[in-house]
């Protein structure tokens, strides 16, 4: 379990609590859309030492299989994974 | 087993906040709630952390959290941890995560008071050397030379005036069962100590530096360069306190170039050779202090 | 339930050991420090159950409360005049995130000059923090009022904190034979601290979140709605209170013989007491007077007080505080209150007992005198401007 994007948006007078508490880990925007660019995974050159995904501060990245993926509704395109990456397995690509 | 890449918890407990691209504050709570399990109950005052991450109805911690007042980390822990003891629930981990405003300025007060009281709870400092919630204002543990909003570097004043205050050590002179410093640029260190604190009952407190892309004047993918590097160049060190006695933690062989962990980040991008001798002086006796008094 | 001899103080503090309260934080300050130390003998005589917090300012007291509170434990706290005031970021607070803390403040003077006795200026000042506000006029009041004030701020309609009002000295030390109910009647009264706005394990919450623009008006409205909410479950409280305590009281005010009066003094807290006798000495006299104490200035009993004036032909305010620059803070309520009701009569406003000074028996016969003239006046009790 993890934050996650809900449908609902509750910020109408009936639907917003009566206190300043809420359910934990409730979503409701993505942050796509800060980014001017993205990782991308060479999945071949991966060798699945998590390190990106130890050091990344938004925690997108995730173990998958052995090597790893990216929740591209949340990645802001830091590029801290690309760093950190030894066998240089991650790349940045321009948004378009 | 140690915890590492592949043995700490998948779940995120901190996602989808508002924070700066490649913030290290977010990164220093991320990996510590990792740690703690679904069990913690965070609190956070006003600053970088609450602000990103509590804006209803964008709630993003999966954890219990709430926001104390600025100057109430500490106490608002110790409460947490009383009003559950009081209930006769015992498995939880109280832990605060304040910036080093909240820390070492306005929080000290009640940073004390808790240790003082050895109340249950671990207080956790990132450390970004600055008020960056307010727009990079000094606080206490800005580092000599800093420029920031309220040190500005001109002709006359080369930015901040005084060393950053040691809180670690005016923590350990409490007496506290549990201190250590971290840096987000070494976090299996870190790991570790945030797994030691969560088996110890009574006050920890662990300060980890968390360089601030923004406020720093550094690349959004240069937060964990800078933070090993700051280490590397022995300007900040990793140990603990426990015991009633301080560990080293890790020693570099040889110190990298301080000119080069301080010429990448804008806010120091003034420094004189004078200013920089300054700063390799105090931090070759600092060395020298840990030398003669940490094993 | 045993009789004994108690300062209000003392009383307060074994109305607080009958709610058993999880947790208790507290900052010793002149002229509350008795009750933190009372509930502190308790706590070690194994007869109260709490954990006792000693903490290093009153800020860190009631954020210390909001935390015990945040995880569902009834939280106590206590404090006076400066103390109040150092905590005052964290009124607001508690109000807005609805933790339902009981605190009580021992009414005093505020600096500067410094001072240590007794008047209101502290907690009137604190007014808008969102808290619900009770005066108390005896002992036996306070002891009441401490237990009563865990069922109001706690009831799921108001889920506010409660802020209980006891004049310094006058009220806190002053000795009086009290009735102590035993622990089975306050359990029977008392219901245990229930409610959703907590983090608990099995359901995790983001609590004290930030809400903007468009949903702040909503929280304060609901904040707000929790307030007024209170006159009801006043009264709810005290019918249960004297169903088993036997003693009445009255709601959010306490009429004495103004039904038939032309001049009413408004007041509250402990000198109540001397203007009571004070209306019955010129009773005897023929003189139509009568008194309207407020034991509740949040929420505000404007309807209480509309209705209790309603055929009086003047209104006099007396009060244990100034807003400088303006007149008494009761005062403007009270006016506001009238203006309302569209009562259109002469309204006067005595400040008196600041810094603790005496107010006799002989002044309050003339601020009666006074109302007969049905002038319109603010006027410092001792002070002779010419």
């Amino acid at each position: 379990m993890k934050p996650y994007l809900r449908e609902k948006i509750p910020t109408s007078f009936e639907d917003i609590p009566d206190t300043t508490s809420y359910e934990a880990g409730y979503l409701v925007t993505k942050n796509a859309g800060w980014r001017n660019v993205r990782p991308v995974i060479d999945t071949a050159s991966c060798v699945g030492c998590l390190n990106c995904y130890l050091y990344c501060p938004d925690g997108v990245i995730s173990p998958k299989d052995g090597k790893v993926q990216i929740d591209y509704d949340f990645c802001k395109g830091c590029g801290i994974c690309r760093k950190i990456c030894r066998p240089g397995a991650i790349r940045m690509e321009a948004e378009k | 087993m140690a915890v590492n890449a592949k043995t700490i918890n998948e779940t995120e407990f901190f996602y989808g906040h508002k924070a700066c691209a490649g913030c290290g504050g977010s990164l220093a709570v991320r990996i510590a709630l990792k740690v703690l399990g679904e069990n913690a109950i965070a609190v956070l005052p006003a600053g970088c952390m609450s602000a990103v991450g509590f804006n209803y109805p964008q709630l993003c911690f999966g954890n219990n959290a709430i926001i104390s007042t600025f100057a109430g980390t500490a106490s608002m822990l110790t409460g947490v941890q009383a009003g559950l003891k009081a209930q006769g629930i015992t498995d939880f981990h109280a832990v605060g995560f304040a910036g080093d405003g909240g820390t070492a300025d306005i929080g000290l007060q009640a940073l004390s008071g808790a240790i003082d009281r050895n109340d249950d709870i671990l207080y956790i400092c990132y450390d970004n050397e600055a008020y960056m919630n307010t727009g990079i204002q000094k606080s206490s543990l800005t580092p000599f030379g800093a420029r920031t909003t309220t040190t500005p570097a001109g002709k006359n004043i080369h930015g901040n005036l005084r060393q950053k205050k040691n809180m670690f050590e005016i923590v350990a002179a409490h007496g506290i069962p549990y201190a250590a410093t971290a840096s987000v640029g070494y976090l299996n260190d870190f790991m570790r100590k945030v797994e030691k604190a969560k088996s110890i009952r009574g006050t920890k407190y662990i300060h980890i530096l968390a360089p601030c892309p923004t406020g720093w004047g550094i690349k959004t993918d240069e937060t964990v360069e800078a933070a090993k590097e700051v280490v590397d160049c022995g300007l900040w060190y990793l140990a603990e306190y426990e015991n009633g006695s301080f560990t080293l933690n890790h020693e570099p062989k040889q110190f990298s170039s301080v000119e080069s962990y301080l010429r990448k980040q804008s806010r120091f991008r003034h420094l004189t050779d004078e200013d920089i001798a300054i700063i390799k002086q105090s931090r070759d006796a600092k060395w020298e202090y840990i030398k003669k008094n940490f094993k | 339930m045993a009789r004994e001899f108690l300062s209000g103080n003392e009383a307060f503090a074994y109305g607080v050991r009958l709610a058993r309260p999880h947790v208790i934080s507290a900052y010793p300050i002149t002229p509350q420090t008795i009750v933190v130390e009372k509930l502190s003998e308790f706590v070690e005589d194994g007869s109260l159950k709490s954990e006792f917090i000693h903490v290093e300012s009153e800020h860190s007291a009631l954020s210390c409360a909001m935390g015990a509170s945040s995880v569902g434990a009834r939280a106590f706290t206590a404090t006076s005049s400066q103390g109040l005031l150092y905590m005052a970021e964290c009124l607001p607070y508690a109000a807005g995130g609805r933790f339902p803390i009981v605190m009580m403040n021992a009414n005093r003077s505020t600096a500067l000059p410094w001072n240590i006795y007794g008047d209101q200026r502290d907690s009137l000042s604190q007014l808008d923090s969102g808290w619900i506000q009770a005066y108390a006029e005896n002992a036996q009041e306070a002891l009441d009022l401490a237990l009563m004030s865990f069922y109001i701020a706690e009831h799921q309609k108001v889920s506010t904190p409660f802020m209980a009002n006891l004049d310094g000295f006058v009220l806190t030390h002053t000795y009086e034979v009290v009735d102590v109910p035993t622990q089975e009647q306050a359990d029977e009264f008392l219901p245990p601290f229930k409610t959703e706005n907590k983090m608990s394990l099995s359901n995790p919450k983001n609590l004290g979140f930030s809400a903007g623009p468009d949903t702040n008006t909503f929280f304060k409205y609901k904040e707000h709605t929790g307030l007024l909410h209170v006159r009801e479950v006043v009264a709810e409280a005290e019918s249960k209170f004297e169903s088993i305590f036997g003693r009445h009281y009255t709601g959010l005010t306490e009429s004495y013989k103004t039904e038939d009066a032309d001049d009413i003094l408004i007041t509250l807290g402990s000198i109540s007491g001397l203007v009571r006798e004070t209306v019955d000495k010129l009773r005897e006299q023929g003189e139509k007077v009568g008194l309207l104490r407020i034991r509740y200035m949040r929420p505000f009993p404007n309807a209480e007080i509309a209705k209790a004036v309603k055929n009086a032909k003047a209104v006099g305010v007396l009060e244990k505080d100034i807003s400088f620059g303006n007149e008494g803070t009761v005062y403007t309520n009270v006016n506001s209150a009238l203006q309302k009701a569209g009562i259109s009569i002469a309204t006067s406003n005595y400040i008196g007992g600041l810094g603790g000074k005496n107010i006799s028996p002989q002044e309050i016969e003339t601020i009666f005198e006074e109302l007969k003239e049905k002038r319109s006046v603010v006027r410092f009790l001792g002070v002779e401007v010419r």
